[in-house]
């Protein structure tokens, strides 16, 4: 009965967490960069949201503007990358640890700004995933992620979202066929955190508050998103909007997963721990198919 | 067409591995030739590719393509000129998409890139026209993913891509070397077929001496980042093996001692 009750709100994180690990799929998948950015953008994202809400602004606009600042946290790691050299991992940390202070200035030097429902209107509340009515978070959030896979189903689709696939590829052949890889990279770290950040801002009005380190561990967190997903369902989902969606299942499924590990009495300080376990053991999985399990090659089948 | 001014390219200088590529080498290559380009280990053979394609920058020189200065300009931005396949077979496709996504890339090689969808039907007829005269199947496998394909259905892949758009010149870099005898044999076939029909300048670095007399109109060696011999028409048509061996040791004052370049 306490995991049917739990399940409303574990099943919203999870939507939540999923807006946020597609656009994580975006770097980690697409490009094949692990941008550690996230971190910091995540919190970017709820810290503009509710102090523009706070300060009496539209929610809609709030949030546009938090993904519009997300945009420019992901062009910073970009440049850094593509114009000053430094590894796209490495690039991504400095980011990360230069939006703490960012964020603090952006929420007065507080490490936490509260946003009531009761005093704003806000998207999305957690006091309402129980309630049977419009109000309810489920039904806005999945309004909002179909409609993002579906913009980026249509990009991605495009000769523009193209050429951003092959450059994650194989950059000597997208070089080779003209591509711009340097700024494709940019503009998928753009998108990429544009959308986390779009992530933290319903996040943090979600749980009422902004938080400095809401962000902290969310690469771990969209990781483990997307293994799941593709764990599960990589076999069926061919398609790039189905792969998407099952990044959002593989968020749903985490949270789910940690909601009854929870009830059955794991210490939540433990939470992280298990968190980086579980990625570890999924992310380790292909090396070890690869080393132990390789299928001999039969003689005669293949080749050139 | 193509000139090459004055070109020196040094790695590593100053340091105890320096090795220089390419030493005042100049070149000009006319509309409509078939060059072949051999020379051993070392030569700058590949070196002189990738400054012509901009994946390496020169030292000092000038690269000029039709009046336009392209020296500075970055491999992607000279990608407009050029057609490419590598010596490697994973290095000229994209594993992760299907063939005619990879296709649909190539046809748009030099333009702007846009918000139009990446693939049209008609494309699609297309490109499955342009693969059924490689006999190699693939015109039924146009969604198939490119990672699945051999080494020499990759690089036949890679040959109609690097052609499909005209390219002013193409550039193949060994692109047979990785494949064994039969399949090295087929692609080198097809690309005797792709320049003849478009009528294509090209420029075939080649570590086979045979191959390199076989194909082209044109044929350069290099040793120590310099062209030693420059033959082309009638000469051309009459060389062999042993003969260029002799003009080899003529020129370069050294024995040849390249037994993969004689026999492969």
């Amino acid at each position: 009965m306490t995991l049917l009750n739990a399940l409303p709100g574990a099943i919203s994180q999870g939507m939540l967490w999923g807006i946020m690990a597609i656009g994580l799929y975006i770097t980690f998948r697409v490009i094949n960069i692990s941008d550690l950015t996230v971190d910091g953008s995540l919190a970017t994202g709820g810290a503009v949201c509710v102090m523009l809400v706070r300060s009496g602004l539209n929610v809609w606009i709030a949030i546009l503007l938090a993904a519009l600042v997300g945009m420019l946290t992901g062009l910073a790691t970009g440049l850094l990358h593509t114009k000053c050299g430094i590894p796209a991992i490495l690039s991504g940390i400095l980011t990360q640890l230069a939006l703490y202070s960012v964020n603090l200035r952006i929420m007065d030097s507080k490490a936490n700004q509260p946003v009531s429902v009761d005093k704003y209107h806000l998207l999305v509340s957690q006091r309402y995933v129980r309630e049977l009515s419009l109000r309810n978070p489920l039904i806005l959030l999945s309004v909002i992620i179909i409609v993002l896979i579906g913009l980026l189903y249509w990009f991605f689709g495009t000769e523009k979202g193209s050429s951003i696939r092959a450059t994650g590829a194989n950059l000597n052949m997208a070089k080779a066929q003209g591509i711009n890889t340097e700024a494709n990279i940019n503009l998928s770290l753009v998108i990429s955190n544009s959308l986390v950040a779009f992530a933290g801002a319903l996040l943090a009005q979600f749980q009422g508050a902004a938080d400095v380190s809401m962000g902290r561990g969310a690469i771990v967190i969209g990781l483990a998103a997307i293994i799941i997903g593709e764990v599960l369902f990589s076999k069926i989902f061919v398609n790039f909007a189905l792969k998407l969606f099952s990044v959002v299942i593989g968020a749903i499924l985490y949270y789910i997963v940690l909601q009854i590990i929870l009830l059955m009495g794991l210490n939540t300080n433990d939470l992280k721990l298990f968190s980086a376990l579980i990625v570890a053991v999924f992310l380790s999985v292909p090396y070890f198919k690869e080393k132990h399990f390789r299928k001999p090659v039969i003689p005669g089948k293949g080749g050139n | 067409m193509l000139e090459i001014r004055h070109a020196y390219k040094t790695f590593f200088p100053g340091t105890i591995n320096e090795k220089i590529a390419l030493s005042d080498l100049n070149l000009s290559i006319e509309d409509g030739e078939f060059v072949t380009v051999i020379g051993g280990n070392g030569a700058g053979k590949s070196t002189m590719l990738n400054i012509i394609a901009g994946s390496l920058t020169v030292d000092s020189g000038q690269i000029i393509v039709d009046d336009q200065d392209i020296t500075r300009l970055p491999e992607y931005k000279r990608a407009a000129n050029f057609g490419r396949v590598f010596q490697d077979p994973m290095m000229g496709t994209a594993p992760t998409m299907q063939i005619d996504e990879n296709l649909a890339i190539a046809a748009r090689r030099g333009e702007i890139r846009g918000l139009k969808w990446g693939i049209d039907k008609e494309e699609r007829e297309r490109y499955k026209e342009l693969l059924k005269e490689f006999d190699l199947g693939l015109e039924e496998r146009l969604s198939a993913k490119v990672g699945l394909l051999s080494g020499g259905q990759r690089q036949a892949l890679t040959l109609l891509m690097a052609t499909l758009k005209k390219p002013k010149l193409l550039l193949l870099d060994e692109h047979t070397a990785a494949l064994d005898p039969k399949t090295a044999q087929k692609v080198l076939d097809i690309t005797d077929k792709i320049v003849e029909k478009s009528k294509l300048t090209t420029f075939m670095v080649t570590h086979n001496m045979r191959d390199a007399i076989r194909h082209g109109n044109r044929l350069l060696m290099l040793n120590e980042g310099k062209i030693i011999l420059d033959i082309k028409g009638e000469e051309k048509q009459k060389m062999t093996v042993e003969k260029l061996i002799n003009r080899f040791e003529k020129a370069s004052g050294e024995e040849f001692a390249n037994d993969a370049a004689i026999l492969g």
